[in-house]
């Protein structure tokens, strides 16, 4: 029998992504991808994945049939169990034939990546296998009862291993941000103003768009633009003062000014943060976001070393192991 | 307003939007489009996609391989070679549009609102020469410049709906085709049996920015005909090469 992956419980915003759906944004189609690149390139590279399933915070449980398949998860900081047995939240695991693997929101973080070593038998819509349930395109979000084909298998590790991605790990530090690319839509003491609040993200938030709560930000020059183009990690600002970060499954173009963009190398520690939890913003210039880039994804390139279950994560043992295979691009 | 020589407004270290005018206007749009085909048939490296607007011309690019400043320079050399661009459209589509009452449920309503009457709304509407401007919203949503005056009307202030596939719909001071069903705050005035996306159709988008739209009244049982013949995968809007 071929390899196969059986999703047994999926909450909701289980979905399949990966790098994103781009080379169409002028056609209105949204480039969808993961809510959090770093984690999602931990996760497949270790694995030798082309995409992931992407959990939220609903969890999932899944099930290996057919063969013993190389599994990487990496993401927030899940609970992640093996047969029962926890995981730490960055790991390569076998999942053995008939073995279970469950996730579920663990201490932090909101999104978490499973990928399956291999190729997985999924149909590219537009180039992309990346899931953007709003305009159907791409997988539907996963359910129970779903079954993932493997096209072909990657060899599993012998044994589980921890994967060091210390980028991973959640921290206080402000949200750096870009101003722009409307920020004179705003006198500078609304630009103070929003960069002295601590916002809260709201409930109603979602891979299209966080809702910041915190003072109403008002516009000098009305809320209605010229629609233009939109990035990941724009803040715009609408009409009623609360602002909208527009996530992965952000609409291609926009009509309400942009205060300021996350920048690239806080987008995934943006997008980790849970509704309730809060965050404040820093201004950076545009030398300083691109140095953030580059140790970023340098950081994701060296990062996903591998290391054995309870080994000391020391320099050492990090240089001994095997580095993952291939260079990033540092893609956004 | 046009501008003289376009802002560059950073979206983040990774996009820059070039933005050529404030507002709605086929020259601006023009030079917006003009630069995307140049940086699409010459792509500086970096360069990883182009998404016109109305007014302006998104970019997204990998900082790492190329810095903002090397790519505002090749923007600059390549908008310094161009002429007045020219804002003649390079085809011309004509969609067949049905503004019978069952395939126009909100035609009565908009009317009234502009006090006009369902049949003289649809003579309007079908009489326009319209200018394709943008994308957005949703895959195949293309925004429409060219709504005659008498017929701008505020978008309702909650989105209802889903409106049908093929609605052509009307808001603010421009037109549109649904392309999806999708709740809106626009008025269904019309629909045509053409697709606007079809993933089973080569290519899937009809119609490109700077493209010049109208609509031929068809009756309610063309209107099906058509449909089958779309449905199967044909393309049942015309298109004529202008330049």
């Amino acid at each position: 029998m071929s390899a196969r992956l059986l999703i047994e419980a999926a909450g909701p915003g289980v979905t399949i992504q990966d790098e994103g759906r781009f080379g169409h944004s002028r056609y209105g189609v949204t480039p969808a991808g993961p809510m959090d690149l770093g984690a999602y390139l931990a996760a497949t590279r270790a694995a030798g994945a082309d995409c992931a399933i992407e959990v939220s915070l609903g969890g999932m449980t899944l099930r290996a049939e057919g063969a013993t398949l190389c599994v990487a998860v990496a993401g927030g900081d899940f609970d992640i169990r093996l047969e029962g047995r926890p995981m730490p939240p960055a790991c390569l695991l076998p999942l053995a034939e008939g073995a279970r693997l469950a996730l579920r929101a663990g201490g932090s973080g909101a999104w978490c990546y499973v990928a399956v070593g291999g190729t997985l038998d999924l149909a590219p819509t537009l180039g992309s296998r990346a899931t953007h349930a709003r305009s159907g395109l791409g997988p539907k979000p996963l359910a129970a009862g779903d079954v993932l084909m493997l096209a072909e298998a990657a060899p599993p590790p012998l044994e589980p291993l921890a994967l060091a991605a210390p980028w991973l790990a959640s921290s206080d530090a402000p949200i750096r941000i870009l101003l722009g690319p409307q920020a004179d839509y705003f006198t500078p003491e609304e630009i103070e103003a929003f960069l002295m609040a601590r916002w809260r993200i709201g409930a109603r938030s979602d891979r299209m768009a966080y809702r910041l709560e915190g003072p109403a930000i008002r516009h000098r020059r009305g809320h209605d633009i010229v629609s233009d183009g939109v990035a990941m990690g724009a803040i715009q600002i609408p009409g009623d003062g609360a602002p909208l970060a527009l996530m992965a499954d952000r609409q291609p173009t926009g009509g309400y000014p942009k205060i300021a963009t996350v920048i690239g190398a806080d987008l995934g520690r943006l997008a980790q943060l849970r509704p309730g939890e809060d965050l404040s913003f820093r201004a950076v210039d545009w030398d300083q976001a691109v140095a953030a880039r580059r140790a970023y994804f340098a950081a994701v390139e060296a990062g996903a070393t591998r290391a054995p279950l309870g080994a000391a994560m020391s320099a050492e043992s990090l240089l001994a192991e095997n580095l993952v295979g291939g260079v990033v691009n540092a893609r956004d | 307003m046009d501008y003289e020589t376009p802002r560059f407004l950073d979206c983040g270290e990774s996009a820059l939007s070039v933005e050529f005018g404030d507002s709605v206007d086929p020259a601006v749009n023009a030079r917006v489009l003009a630069l995307d085909e140049r940086l699409r048939a010459a792509p500086p490296a970096g360069l990883r996609e182009t998404t016109p607007t109305y007014r302006a011309l998104f970019l997204r690019y990998e900082p790492l391989e190329i810095s903002r400043a090397a790519l505002v320079a090749a923007i600059e050399g390549l908008i310094g070679t161009a002429g007045v661009e020219a804002s003649q459209p390079a085809a011309r589509w004509t969609f067949p549009c049905c503004y019978d009452p069952e395939f126009a449920e909100d035609i009565g309503e908009a009317a009234a609102l502009l006090g006009q009457t369902a049949q003289s709304l649809a003579q309007l509407h079908a009489g326009a020469d319209y200018r394709a401007y943008m994308y957005g919203f949703a895959p195949g949503w293309c925004y429409l410049g060219g709504l005659p005056q008498a017929l701008a009307i505020p978008r309702r202030a909650a989105p209802r709906g889903p409106t049908p596939r093929g609605a052509a719909l009307i808001g603010g001071a421009l037109s549109l085709i649904a392309a999806s069903p999708m709740p809106t705050g626009w008025y269904v005035v019309g629909r045509t049996p053409e697709r606007m996306f079809a993933l089973n159709r080569n290519p899937p988008f009809l119609i490109a920015p700077g493209d010049a739209v109208r609509f031929e009244p068809i009756d309610a049982k063309t209107f099906l005909s058509l449909e089958a013949r779309a449905l199967a995968g044909e393309t049942v809007a015309r298109r004529e090469t202008l330049l």
